[in-house]
């Protein structure tokens, strides 16, 4: 078997909330392999979104180790933690995060922008993106003028233009109607089937059910894993 | 940063600048005001250190002048005869003691009527040396100047202003002709051009005549008989003015201090008033230096305000757009990626502030000339100071609110509402 493209081990994280201390995970192990879409599953406060962040490289495990392509992130310093980021992984949030200021085709070319790649070739990129989510007649609109699910198909494009290995979801459909985080679904397959691995948190089983592996989640630590039969 | 993307930063800035309009042109003003008043700052003090200049220039550097002057200090009896002002043994003293003297000029004046044929015009005699010439730097137009061979004869010679010349015989040629001053026939050798108006910064006047001093001894004398409320003062001036041309710069105001402590030696009053336009000079400097201090401070507190203006709305900017911060962070950006992206927000306030500042520096100054004829100057030294102000202003009032926004936690920054 190839190296997982993911290991957790042996990780906790631990928070200082006032005067408590809160402890979002503890000592998990998990591996996840290539080509694999995961549904992290659990309750508020089960560490599921502390897990992804992990993975996102967004924050840093007490102790353990993340690895991701068989590297060890801890040890990164910050600059290269961004690289990391805007190479390697995609992210979609719940509530779009799309920035407000610029045109739909420019926040799907922004981390062009930080990759240095923003050019006619880049540009032409973005919209094809653009084109793939069915939106490439509002390229020139701002976010304010779409709709929830147009914004969230906005913010998967630009998941996909830096052509990432991992897509990182939190909660992609919390903020849509069912029938449009459906769609959005369909789209997650579609690019997993692509060959994309896609961590996906959520608390709702429907949407879980679009994925192929599920991870439960409570109080830190890992309850259950589901993998195909 | 590559300087494509820099320029993406600055189109990126102008824009969020731009979606808050008024904000953003209200932070400029702090900065309009500052860099607009060190400006017309340095313009007004400049036109003003020119204008003293070209006085000096006119005065001359090098020279002390002495001016016979009534003295204060009341008589006892009202004479009949008032004797006063410099002697023609003061000039002969400060020519014998004084060091570094170059030149002394002795200058007589009186005012006389000038009668040509049957045209009469009011000038002011001044009766003088040849160095004289060298002194009002005026242009001769036809004709000589007085020489050394004029004086030692007590030749009956006379130069006259263009202006007088004008007067008196139009448009006709004036050399060789006889004029009558004050009843006594002189020969016109010269023209000279002449100030077109009365102009207390220059030894020449528009109605001036000239001839030797020796000659305006023997044929006037020193009184001046004066109706006055219908009775006569007798006035007895020997020398009305004496310039004393020192050998250099350097040693004028020594020269100044000894030929003044030879005459407060010789004369019971203080009858005369020595003034040395090279210490006039550095007075006005000195004064001009003070305002200079004084404006500066108060330009500089208000590019204070502004610069700490502009900080308090980057400050407040950082705030409001912690969610971006977040999300460009998440999507790859590194701190350096977001201090330049919020630093040149600033450095685009600033600099915009700093040109309108500039234009206002300009505008301002040239108004103030119109006005009040007040000589202006702005030079590009203080438009290049200006604008390296507003630079700095940027950078020093940036920093902290760029680097706080790069420091934030990433997720903390997506998360926040």
């Amino acid at each position: 078997m190839s190296v997982p493209v993911i290991q957790i081990q042996n990780v906790s994280k631990t928070y200082e909330m006032g005067d408590e201390t809160v402890q979002a995970l503890d000592d998990v192990s998990i591996e996840f392999q290539h080509g694999e879409f995961w549904a992290l599953l659990g309750p508020s406060g089960s560490g599921k979104s502390t897990l992804l962040n992990m993975i996102g490289c967004l924050d840093s495990p007490t102790s353990g180790k993340c690895l991701i392509d068989g590297i060890d992130v801890s040890t990164m310093n910050d600059n290269q933690l961004s690289d990391l980021r805007l190479n390697r992984l995609g992210f979609i949030f719940q509530s779009f995060n799309l920035i407000p200021q610029l045109t739909v085709a420019e926040n799907i070319a922004l981390p062009l922008f930080y990759q240095g790649k923003d050019d006619v070739e880049g540009k032409q990129k973005a919209v094809d993106l653009a084109t793939m989510v069915e939106l490439g007649h509002r390229t020139g609109h701002l976010p304010k003028e779409l709709s929830g699910g147009q914004q969230q198909r906005v913010a998967i494009a630009r998941a996909l233009i830096n052509d990432p290995k991992i897509i990182l979801a939190d909660e992609p459909t919390g903020a849509l109607d069912s029938a449009t985080g459906n769609q959005i679904m369909e789209l997650l397959t579609e690019l997993n089937k692509q060959g994309i691995t896609i961590i996906m948190v959520t608390h709702e089983p429907e949407i879980a059910d679009f994925a192929t592996h599920k991870l439960h989640m409570r109080d830190g630590v890992i309850s259950k894993i589901e993998r195909p039969a | 940063m590559r300087y494509q993307s820099i320029f993406k930063t600055v189109t990126l800035g102008l824009r969020s600048l731009w979606l808050h309009k008024l904000r953003s042109s209200l932070t400029m003003l702090g900065v309009v005001f500052g860099v607009g008043s060190v400006v017309t700052m340095l313009a007004v003090g400049e036109g003003a250190s020119q204008q003293a200049l070209e006085k000096i220039r006119k005065l001359g550097a090098t020279n002390i002048i002495i001016e016979a002057e009534k003295s204060t200090t009341n008589s006892k009896v009202r004479k009949r005869m008032s004797i006063y002002g410099l002697t023609y043994n003061d000039a002969q003293s400060i020519a014998e003691t004084c060091e570094n003297i170059r030149h002394i000029i002795p200058v007589k004046f009186m005012a006389k009527e000038l009668r040509i044929e049957n045209r009469t015009v009011e000038s002011r005699l001044v009766g003088t040396t040849p160095e004289w010439f060298d002194l009002i730097d005026c242009e001769l137009i036809s004709g000589r100047n007085l020489v050394q061979f004029d004086q030692e004869n007590e030749s009956a010679v006379c130069v006259i202003s263009e202006k007088l010349a004008r007067e008196v015989m139009y448009d006709k040629h004036i050399i060789g002709e006889d004029i009558r001053i004050g009843g006594k026939f002189f020969k016109v050798v010269g023209v000279l051009k002449s100030p077109e108006s009365v102009d207390n910064n220059s030894f020449a006047q528009p109605t001036d005549v000239y001839i030797p001093i020796s000659t305006f001894i023997r044929r006037f004398g020193d009184v001046v008989i004066d109706t006055k409320d219908g009775s006569r003062v007798w006035e007895k001036v020997e020398l009305h003015k004496i310039i004393v041309q020192s050998d250099s710069t350097d040693n004028v105001e020594k020269t100044a201090k000894s030929v003044e402590a030879m005459l407060a030696s010789k004369h019971e009053h203080k009858d005369y008033k020595v003034s040395v336009p090279l210490s006039l000079l550095k007075q006005t400097m000195e004064t001009k230096r003070m305002f200079n201090i004084v404006l500066g401070a108060i330009a500089g507190i208000s590019l204070l305000v502004g610069g700490i203006g502009i900080m308090n709305i980057m400050l407040a900017n950082v705030t409001e757009r912690i969610r971006e911060i977040g999300i460009r962070r998440a999507i790859g950006a590194k701190k350096v990626h977001i201090v330049g992206q919020f630093l040149i927000e600033t450095l685009v306030l600033s600099f915009l502030g700093g040109i309108i500042g500039i234009a206002c520096g300009v505008i301002l100054p040239w108004t103030i000339t119109k006005i009040t004829e007040m000589p202006t100057l702005v030079t590009s030294g203080s438009i290049a100071l200006a604008f390296g102000i507003s630079a700095c202003i940027g950078i020093t009032f940036g920093l902290y609110p760029a680097y706080k926004a790069a420091s934030l936690d990433p997720i903390k920054a997506l998360r926040h509402d």
